[in-house]
């Protein structure tokens, strides 16, 4: 069984159609890039797998891991292994990095029926996993994000998604907004959570990302659907000749 | 023609002057102290119970407020004194010199006057009835206002605190004045507290009561070079409470002072709590502050005014109140600066975070600048939580309520972690967490 399937997904917001019956299956163990034009919807995608309000699911089904999530509140989804890499992550004034990480992980464990983390096991493992990802000790006492970089929030992102462990990982533009050195810091801390028991989509507009992050299939997405899917090759020729053939096809 | 509008007496107006005909040939003090009363009940009783229409009493009128008037609190009895002294728990972690005041009257019994160098302790009740001089010279002078409730207070002011800090004194716990208002009456405590120069001392009112109507009073005299740190607890008994609650402190400071006052407010039918700060000397620095975590029907109101009388001082004000159920939080806050005042450095800020769509926030910052080489400012915010900070929490595993929950004790938490006091800080924390609990 494919660890998610989406099936002929049609997504409204506002009265605005954005998918327009999407397929798209992702193996365990998978990475799966998806590339398109702006407006070819490929953040709705990511946030109405996470369970963001506001978007209408009109048709359609989305399977992770065989279950329906359509109905599931954001957090359960979290806890069922989906996590979403924002591309703009927010900042949380007065909520210190460290404190969110802990109710977070034991937030997730208490629905999943599992104990929670003791404060001496989880500092051990929040210290170990920030050191790979050059995030030092101040940043974890400061409040989420704020006052960060655009590189620290990235790498902040990465931080929560190796705590947390998910089955899937959805990164949305994590590439948006990085020079090349805190691209591949970020893309070291992904891939060395590339695993068989973990699936992820990268969701990306330019091929650069995927140099580094090096996808496993990729579908090139147009307005609301999967237009064409091939193998890593595809997103260099994507950058060789543009979207524009992918529009056209679609229209 | 014209014509002279008599305004017709409340029940409530009626039975105040009742109560002060009654009372007055038995509150302490004679002579001049007399005739103090007799003024000040003269300026209430011609004003009568602020309302609406009276610019600062316009959001908590009290004239519709105020249905009845309890009787004056009598001495309390030993049942009162057994439920008194479990107040002011809340603090419970912090060593302090506990004074407690069961319904306006002080019991010594429950409170802690071992002695200690440079700390004077006297009840206001005996320092009235004896003409002590330090009462003479302050109550009634600190701050000039034409305030009714305060008018009320000085005319029928029957027990509370007077301390006198001496000249270069470390005070080495904090003075924590206990105001427990058992029965369903009414009190009017008065306190002085004069700092000399140098001083230094934390001091903490707590005020929990039912359905008592409490009229409280503060004055507070801080000498050149002195440190003091003010915070005010003010909680009721159950969700329900009727209980009416006004307070003011109004604190006159000398030049190079550090002055602190915290307002903790977790909830209580209908509060009032004023403050009028003066800066008499240069150098001076004041940081104000408050936090009201309000549901139900519950109403607080904030009216402070900051009068830079003299120039180089810096005040900050910021409060934060987070708002759910029907409940209503009110901040006023009045900037002067006097036309000598220059250099004068002053900004407010006050937030609200409205929980429900009843819930009501009303701001009201006022400048009154009248130098010219001066910073002043002030901001006021209003909302509900950001939903895509909750999407953000949400999407991390953090269900509805415990995500809602974290951004509101951030929200509040930025207030109290400006108290520099760290066994109060922390207090004021759990207590904002248990709220957050409760309401949950």
């Amino acid at each position: 069984m494919p660890l998610l399937e989406v099936k002929n997904l049609h997504v409204e917001i506002a009265d605005k159609k954005i998918l327009n019956g999407l397929d798209l299956t992702v193996e365990n163990g998978q990475v799966a890039a998806i590339m398109g034009p702006n407006g070819s919807g490929k953040s709705t995608l990511a946030y109405v797998l996470a369970g963001k309000a506001g978007y209408v699911v009109t048709e359609g089904q989305i399977l992770f891991n065989g279950e329906d999530i359509l109905a599931m509140q954001p957090d359960v989804r979290a806890a069922k292994g989906l996590f979403l890499a924002f591309q703009y992550p927010m900042e949380i004034p007065g909520v210190a990095t460290m404190t969110f990480l802990r109710t977070a992980l034991n937030a997730q464990r208490k629905t999943r029926g599992e104990a929670e983390f003791s404060t001496p096991e989880f500092m051990k493992l929040v210290r170990e996993t920030a050191g790979q990802l050059n995030i030092d000790q101040e940043m974890l006492r400061r409040a989420v994000n704020v006052g960060f970089s655009g590189g620290e929030k990235k790498r902040n992102e990465v931080l929560q998604m190796a705590i947390l462990q998910p089955r899937l990982a959805v990164l949305d533009e994590t590439d948006s907004g990085l020079d090349i050195d805190a691209l591949k810091i970020v893309a070291d801390g992904v891939n060395r959570l590339r695993s068989p028991q973990r699936s992820m989509i990268v969701i990306t507009h330019y091929q650069r990302l995927l140099n580094y992050i090096v996808p496993d299939v990729v579908h090139v997405l147009s307005k609301g659907r999967v237009v064409k899917s091939g193998g890593k090759e595809l997103a260099l020729e994507l950058e060789a000749t543009g979207y524009a053939q992918y529009q056209d096809e679609a229209a | 023609m014209s014509v002279v509008v008599q305004t017709v007496k409340t029940p409530a107006e009626q039975a105040l002057a009742g109560v002060f005909a009654a009372a007055k040939s038995g509150l302490p003090g004679k002579g001049a102290m007399a005739a103090l009363r007799e003024d000040a009940f003269r300026r209430f009783d011609a004003a009568g119970l602020p309302h609406r229409r009276v610019e600062d009493w316009k959001y908590t009128d009290l004239r519709a407020l105020m249905a009845d008037v309890k009787p004056l609190a009598g001495a309390p009895d030993a049942a009162a004194k057994a439920c008194a002294n479990h107040a002011g728990q809340m603090l419970a972690g912090i060593d302090c010199r506990r004074l407690v005041f069961v319904d306006g009257g002080f019991v010594p019994e429950l409170s802690d006057l071992s002695p200690e160098p440079g700390l004077a302790i006297g009840t206001m009740a005996q320092a009235l009835a004896n003409g002590d001089a330090l009462v003479a010279a302050h109550v009634g002078k600190v701050i000039e206002t034409k305030d009714p409730a305060v008018a009320l207070n000085t005319a029928l002011m029957g027990d509370g605190s007077v301390i006198r800090i001496a000249a270069g004194a470390a005070v080495a716990r904090p003075i924590h004045l206990i105001f427990a208002g058992i029965q369903p009456a009414s009190s009017f405590t008065r306190s002085l507290i004069v700092v000399e120069q140098g001083a230094k001392a934390v001091l903490i009112e707590s005020h929990e009561s039912g359905e008592a109507q409490v009229n409280s009073a503060l004055e507070l005299v801080v000498g050149d070079d002195a440190q003091i740190d003010h915070l005010k607890v003010t909680s009721a008994q159950g969700l329900n409470a009727q209980g009416l609650h006004i307070s003011t402190l109004m604190a006159a400071l000398g030049a190079r002072v550090k002055f602190s006052s915290f307002a903790f407010t977790p909830g209580s039918a209908v509060v009032r709590n004023q403050m009028f700060v003066r800066f008499d000397g240069e150098g001076s620095e004041a940081a104000i502050g408050g936090a009201s975590l309000l549901n139900g029907r519950q109403h607080v109101d904030t009216t402070l005014v900051i009068d830079h009388a003299v120039g180089g001082c810096s005040s900050r004000e910021r409060f934060k109140s987070v708002l759910d159920g029907e409940s209503r939080g009110i901040f006023q806050g009045k900037i002067i600066v006097r036309p000598q005042a220059q250099k004068t450095d002053a900004k407010m800020m006050t937030q609200a975070l409205l929980l429900s769509d009843s819930a009501e926030a009303d701001n009201k910052p006022e400048l009154e600048i009248f130098a010219d080489d001066v910073q002043c400012g002030h901001g006021a915010t209003t909302g509900a939580l950001d939903q895509d900070l909750m999407f953000y929490l949400r999407a991390r595993g953090i269900p509805a309520k415990e995500a809602e929950a974290l951004l509101i004790q951030a929200f509040i938490g930025e207030a109290i972690e400006a108290i520099a006091h760290v066994g109060i800080r922390a207090a004021l924390m759990n207590a904002a967490i248990a709220w957050l609990k409760a309401r949950a």
